[in-house]
């Protein structure tokens, strides 16, 4: 296990060193004057412009400056953000837990509906509910989220007004942050009513993040499942008299969930994607709107730490999947 | 595909070229058409087709044209609209019904674009990195490998606000975003293919690399990346679509359907049918190109079974 564990870390660091050269170069292919769009100000004297090109270190060799920006985000100096003047990783610290806040939940519902939903359509491989699921799961798998979230503020948070159209909590309620963790804090505050605002701002987006990897999940399940089934000690397990319950619950879904794992983890690179649209619809401050906001504001050393900050969380995620898999299926290790 | 093949050479009467290439359509259609989602999305897709291809004939309206004094007018069958304006109008006028037929030209051409790109690109380095090996695999894996550790969106996102919001420069990181994807099939394929008999006789016969490679291995890798193409085209579709959503794909008055999202969303509570029906249209494509990918994938790998 632990040589597995080197061998894929070995993998790791060269993509690292990559993703961070495109995250560095990324400036510097900008059509325009580096320096300008990294300081924010256009109009400079040649005083000013050679002050500011020493002061970020624009005027160094291409090589050391790469050196200087790897060391500095080795060490969490991401730089500064243009627009606020604060540094890039301390506004990614308090936005991140509301974008962990709102992918955890969507996975949970994805999880808690799309796995058992895939079990008994296989199950009852070829009935109507069968053949019904899978038409709603590639539905859900073609839907264009962005829409998808519009359509359910109109009917749930329009016409039936029974979710609040954004943000993550009512103004009514004001307390400190203390995990980040709205479900958490608003628990913590002892206030009345505020977890139950919480919640009510956490539906919709929920159920809009999870919407693809709900179906991905219920797919992949029905077809593990359905090959599992057919397996030989499925068969000598049901001709032992065991019940149907422990044949498919425990025998035949153990070996199973060996690709959903993989599945659901290969989703959390999607759900980081999604949480960008999501997030913009429902004004939820995460780090997808944060980027979306920062694209548009032009704020480019956010861009530029947004997007290697999100690519490190891939790929430690995409490493912890891995190894969680090799634990539980021993064969892939070698 | 390869065993359609030798199965052939093995029955006794010889079959011309041109035989054997009707047979092998007829044993796909064979498998396409048991899946009826499959058929289903084709005819979709080709009504799709038509649509855009004679939408100058087809819509009632020019997709620009403002009428003043017809905004936010409500669709046909609901109390206040009129059939001039079937599926109702915008906030500035324009008829909805025709925005969405000149929409189905952009989406297509978007999703026809992408792919082919991702595709052709993929494939030639997927075949130089499965052919050769060694350090230009390595190379060219870790690459993708990297473009991989970036969400789609987030990566077609950023380069669009390097190269300028506009639709051609989505396209073109959406289609880089998708390439990884067709490197690895090929290059897999190839790696399966390349120990084959049939491959080590071509190359004692005396073919070079690029015949090997393009007229020997590639044919019997297809079926993966046509699959694969598929997939490439509904997600090229969807990305394109929340680009323009985000402001960062086809720039208004163009009647790309995201971009009409984009352009409706202050009016979703009051005006439900500017928001739903270019949704919709997207929903459609896109589901009906899945649809296809499924049957195709029946018909083109027995390895996978229909389950």
């Amino acid at each position: 296990m632990f040589g597995f564990l080197l061998r894929r870390l070995a993998v790791l660091i060269p993509t690292f060193i990559g993703v961070s050269i495109i995250a560095f170069s990324f400036i510097r292919l900008l059509p325009g004057d580096p320096v300008a769009l990294l300081s924010g100000e256009r109009v400079m004297s040649p005083e000013r412009h050679a002050q500011i090109s020493a002061q970020l270190g624009l005027d160094r060799p291409m090589v050391i400056q790469y050196f200087d920006y790897l060391g500095g985000v080795l060490t969490g100096d991401f730089g500064t953000s243009i627009v606020s003047k604060t540094p890039i990783l301390g506004q990614f610290w308090a936005l991140f837990p509301a974008t962990v806040e709102l992918s955890f939940c969507a996975i949970i519902l994805a999880i808690a509906i799309g796995v058992p939903a895939g079990v008994i359509a296989a199950i009852k491989r070829g009935s109507f509910f069968d053949q019904t699921l899978m038409g709603i799961a590639l539905v859900g798998y073609s839907m264009p989220i962005f829409w998808w979230g519009l359509l359910l503020i109109i009917f749930f948070s329009g016409t039936l007004q029974w979710f609040p159209v954004s943000g993550r909590i009512s103004l009514m309620y004001f307390f400190p942050p203390v995990t980040g963790f709205m479900l958490i804090d608003s628990l913590l505050s002892g206030q009345k009513g505020a977890f139950m605002s919480a919640i009510s701002h956490l539906a919709l987006p929920s159920i809009v993040l999870a919407t693809i990897p709900l179906a991905v999940i219920a797919r992949q399940t029905r077809s593990a499942m359905l090959e599992v089934l057919s397996e030989d000690y499925v068969r000598t397990a049901r001709a032992k008299g065991l019940s149907p319950f422990r044949v498919v619950g425990i025998h035949a879904l153990r070996n199973a969930m060996i690709p959903v794992i993989t599945t659901i983890g290969l989703q959390i690179g999607v759900m980081l994607a999604g949480a960008i649209l999501t997030e913009t619809i429902f004004s939820w401050p995460g780090i997808g709107k944060w980027m979306v906001d920062s694209v548009f504001r032009r704020d480019y050393p956010v861009i530029q730490g947004g997007l290697l900050l999100i690519a490190g969380i891939i790929m430690i995620v995409n490493l912890i999947v891995d190894l969680l898999y090799g634990l539980i299926n021993p064969r892939i290790r070698h | 595909m390869a065993d359609t093949i030798t199965d052939i050479d093995n029955s006794p009467q010889v079959l011309s070229s041109a035989a054997l290439r009707r047979q092998m359509l007829k044993e796909f259609w064979f498998y396409f058409s048991e899946n009826r989602g499959a058929v289903i999305g084709l005819f979709v897709f080709v009504a799709l087709v038509f649509v855009a291809v004679f939408a100058s004939v087809i819509a009632p309206h020019s997709p620009f044209q403002q009428y003043r004094d017809a905004i936010l007018v409500p669709p046909a069958w609901i109390e206040g609209g009129n059939t001039t304006f079937l599926l109702g109008t915008d906030p500035v006028g324009r008829d909805i019904l025709s925005r969405l037929i000149y929409g189905a030209q952009y989406s297509l051409f978007i999703g026809v674009f992408v792919t082919t790109l991702s595709l052709v690109g993929g494939i030639l380095v997927g075949l130089i990195a499965g052919y050769y090996r060694g350090w230009i695999d390595t190379v060219i894996m870790r690459l993708m490998d990297i473009i991989l550790a970036f969400p789609s969106l987030l990566l077609a996102l950023v380069l669009v606000a390097i190269l300028g919001p506009s639709l051609t420069n989505g396209m073109i990181a959406i289609a880089i975003t998708l390439q990884p994807h067709f490197v690895r099939l090929t290059r897999a394929a190839v790696m399966a293919e390349k120990s084959r008999d049939y491959v080590t006789a071509s190359r004692l016969a005396g073919a070079g690399p690029f015949r090997l490679m393009f007229r020997t291995i590639l044919p019997n890798c297809m079926a993966p990346l046509i699959v694969q193409a598929t997939l490439s085209f509904s997600n090229a579709i969807l990305d394109a679509a929340a680009l323009g959503f985000l402001g960062m794909g086809a720039q208004p008055p163009a009647p790309e359907w995201g971009t009409m999202l984009a352009e409706a969303r202050e009016f979703i509570l009051r005006a439900w049918w500017v928001v739903t029906f270019p949704g919709l249209a997207i929903l459609i494509t896109v589901l009906a190109i899945n649809l296809m990918g499924d049957g195709l994938r029946d018909a083109l790998d027995p390895k996978l079974k229909r389950s």
